[in-house]
């Protein structure tokens, strides 16, 4: 499991990246392998608000659609629609692959560092 | 070979007699300017083409279709011969009401008889298939909401051993979805459930037994909470092939249910339709109910309720298969109902406690119609997932259980055997399990590429989700 220091976790397996007031938010590499090859995803729309722990996006695989849940509440600046043609970017490089940018955030979950992250992954498969 | 692919120019069958009436062409400007792509074959060769496509195909005529949540059992032929009878096949719906009285009494036969199968007071058989019979059933719990003035309520509660399509359909009619999250007994956690009931929740949506195949036992606690909150309980019937004679969902507390009569009654389920997703409910919720409701003793005819949400078919919906779900219970009668309900639950009780050695339950204890086994463990082990052994079994000529549902255990596959089998075909079953679980022991990779007898082999599933070739393209 490829892990980034850079930037920090969610127990539903986001990674968020924030710099500079805009919050980068994408899918971690335990989520994508554990999702395996996805298919399509579904992605918000610029201006649209999100909210902790509120899903704002849907990614499917061959086996299933899930939620991707919000580590931030705040708008989405930018959506990455390169990935509504090639949903499998996700899947080759899950911390270049980012879903959408927030700003104006009024909100955060508790986010865990990346070995707080790791751990968890590692206690919640035995 | 497509039938396009086939088609020679010139060619074509005498299906169609002469014209007698004078030809009328349309004004030019509606007129076609190219011809239709219409494939030209003799009689023989459009005859070959289908066969051929049929030795293709799996079915139950062909053998054992385990698909879990799905009910395909077999359905008798004579079902098929009195939905044939010109007197429901040589009408219109648009015919006056006295001259197709006897097909109004199908109407209401059938609602009488499948009304005292569930334990409600009215139905509508316009919907098309389950989940448009769970949408018409949100609405009516909408509509009765509304007509209290009680327009606060936004929310539907959904455990997460629901049916996949409960929450799209929630969606669907303007619903906030709340998920429920399930024990670890299966169960609906109860104490999940207080939480979430209160002021804003219209209602509660439960398929019972669930998808794990586990019956709820605090199925009365459950609908009590949600009416104590003032919600309505919406009962999913897909699974009522478990229940059906034994257990009322209208006493266990529900005000309104949808059916499937093409998996429960006699119509085959699968291949596109057409299905018929009744819906009943309590007398509460009657007067919202989709017109037309067929009224009257001698003399039947349609009535349109005052305050009904619309229209959601056209006319009365399927119609011929509500003709082969009265026939289906007509012919099975008062104790062949509960007999194939109780043979549904022993048979999959009976491949369950043979494929246990093998393949681990997801959960223990007796099951009811269908039951899900996880191979996390054995994927672990040896690499071989529920895809590769589902795929393994179409060697064996049975069709996969369902795989990777419901989502809440993981390598999932969940299988319904329906009481239509034999032992015999059981028993093969599970000698088909076992050779694939030994398989997956000694050589896993041979079950990667499986099926390798199959017209089509192993397919790449994920390049045709994300490239998919969705028509003929005659440009070549």
């Amino acid at each position: 499991m490829e892990l980034r220091e850079d930037r920090m976790y969610t127990k539903s397996h986001e990674w968020v990246k924030e710099e500079n007031g805009v919050a980068e938010i994408g899918l971690t590499d335990y989520a994508q392998s554990e999702l395996g090859d996805l298919v399509f995803v579904n992605l918000p729309e610029e201006g649209d608000p999100v909210t902790v722990e509120e899903a704002f996006a849907d990614v499917e695989s061959v086996k299933a659609v899930s939620d991707v849940y919000s580590p931030v509440s705040g708008t989405v600046s930018e959506v990455n629609e390169e990935l509504l043609d090639a949903p499998e970017k996700i899947n080759e490089s899950p911390y270049e692959a980012w879903l959408v940018r927030v700003t104006e955030i009024t909100d955060r979950e508790e986010l865990l560092t990346a070995d707080e992250y790791q751990a968890f992954v590692e206690s919640s498969q035995e | 070979m497509l039938i396009f692919e086939k088609s020679r120019a010139g060619r074509g069958c005498q299906i169609l007699p002469p014209c007698d009436v004078p030809e009328i062409l349309p004004e030019e400007r509606e007129q076609r300017q190219q011809p239709l792509h219409l494939p030209a074959l003799s009689e023989g060769d459009l005859s070959r083409h289908y066969t051929e496509l049929a030795k293709k195909s799996h079915g139950v005529n062909d053998g054992f279709y385990p698909l879990g949540s799905c009910t395909m059992k077999y359905n008798p032929k004579i079902d098929e011969e009195a939905a044939a009878l010109p007197g429901f096949t040589e009408i219109h719906p648009l015919q006056p009401a006295h001259t197709v009285q006897g097909c109004l009494e199908v109407l209401k036969t059938a609602e009488s008889l499948l009304c005292q199968i569930t334990g409600m007071d009215r139905m509508t058989f316009q919907p098309a298939a389950g989940a448009h019979g769970e949408f018409t059933g949100l609405l009516l719990i909408k509509a009765y909401h509304v007509s209290r003035g009680d327009t606060a309520r936004t929310k539907i509660l959904v455990p997460d051993s629901a049916h996949g399509t409960n929450p799209a359909s929630a969606a669907m009619a303007g619903y906030k979805v709340v998920s429920i999250p399930s024990g670890p007994d299966g169960c609906v956690d109860l104490e999940k459930l207080r939480e979430a009931a209160g002021d804003d929740v219209a209602g509660l949506m439960l398929t019972n037994p669930n998808t794990v195949g586990l019956f709820d036992k605090n199925i009365l606690e459950i609908t009590e909470i949600v009416h104590q909150c003032g919600g309505l309980c919406y009962y999913d019937g897909a699974n009522l092939n478990a229940v059906m004679g034994q257990a009322r969902p209208g006493d266990m507390g529900f005000d309104v249910v949808h059916l499937n009569l093409h998996k429960t009654f006699a119509t085959p389920h699968g291949g596109g339709g057409p299905g018929s997703g009744p819906v009943d409910c309590k007398a509460l919720l009657a007067p919202f109910l989709p017109s037309l409701l067929v009224e009257g003793e001698s003399e039947l005819s349609f009535r349109k309720p005052e305050q009904s949400v619309g229209e959601v078919k056209s006319f009365y919906g399927n119609f011929l298969v509500v003709v082969k779900a009265l026939a289906y219970i007509w012919t099975l009668g008062r104790e062949g109902i509960p007999e194939a309900s109780a043979n549904a639950v022993l048979n999959a009780n009976y491949l369950m406690a043979k494929l246990k050695p093998w393949y681990p339950m997801a959960y223990d204890g007796i099951c009811m119609h269908e039951f899900v086994m996880t191979l996390a463990e054995l994927k672990k082990e040896t690499g071989v997932s529920a895809m590769d052994i589902a795929k393994g079994l179409l060697d064996w000529g049975i069709h996969p259980p369902t795989m990777y549902f419901p989502l809440i255990v993981e390598e999932a596959l969940m299988v319904e055997p329906t009481e239509t089998e034999s032992r015999e075909t059981l028993d093969q079953a599970a000698e088909a399990f076992h050779s694939l679980y030994q398989a997956a022991k000694t050589k896993p990779e041979s079950l990667h590429a499986a099926p390798v007898t199959t017209p089509v082999t192993r397919l790449d599933e994920v390049e045709a989700a994300r490239h998919p070739h969705l028509r003929y393209s005659f440009e070549g």
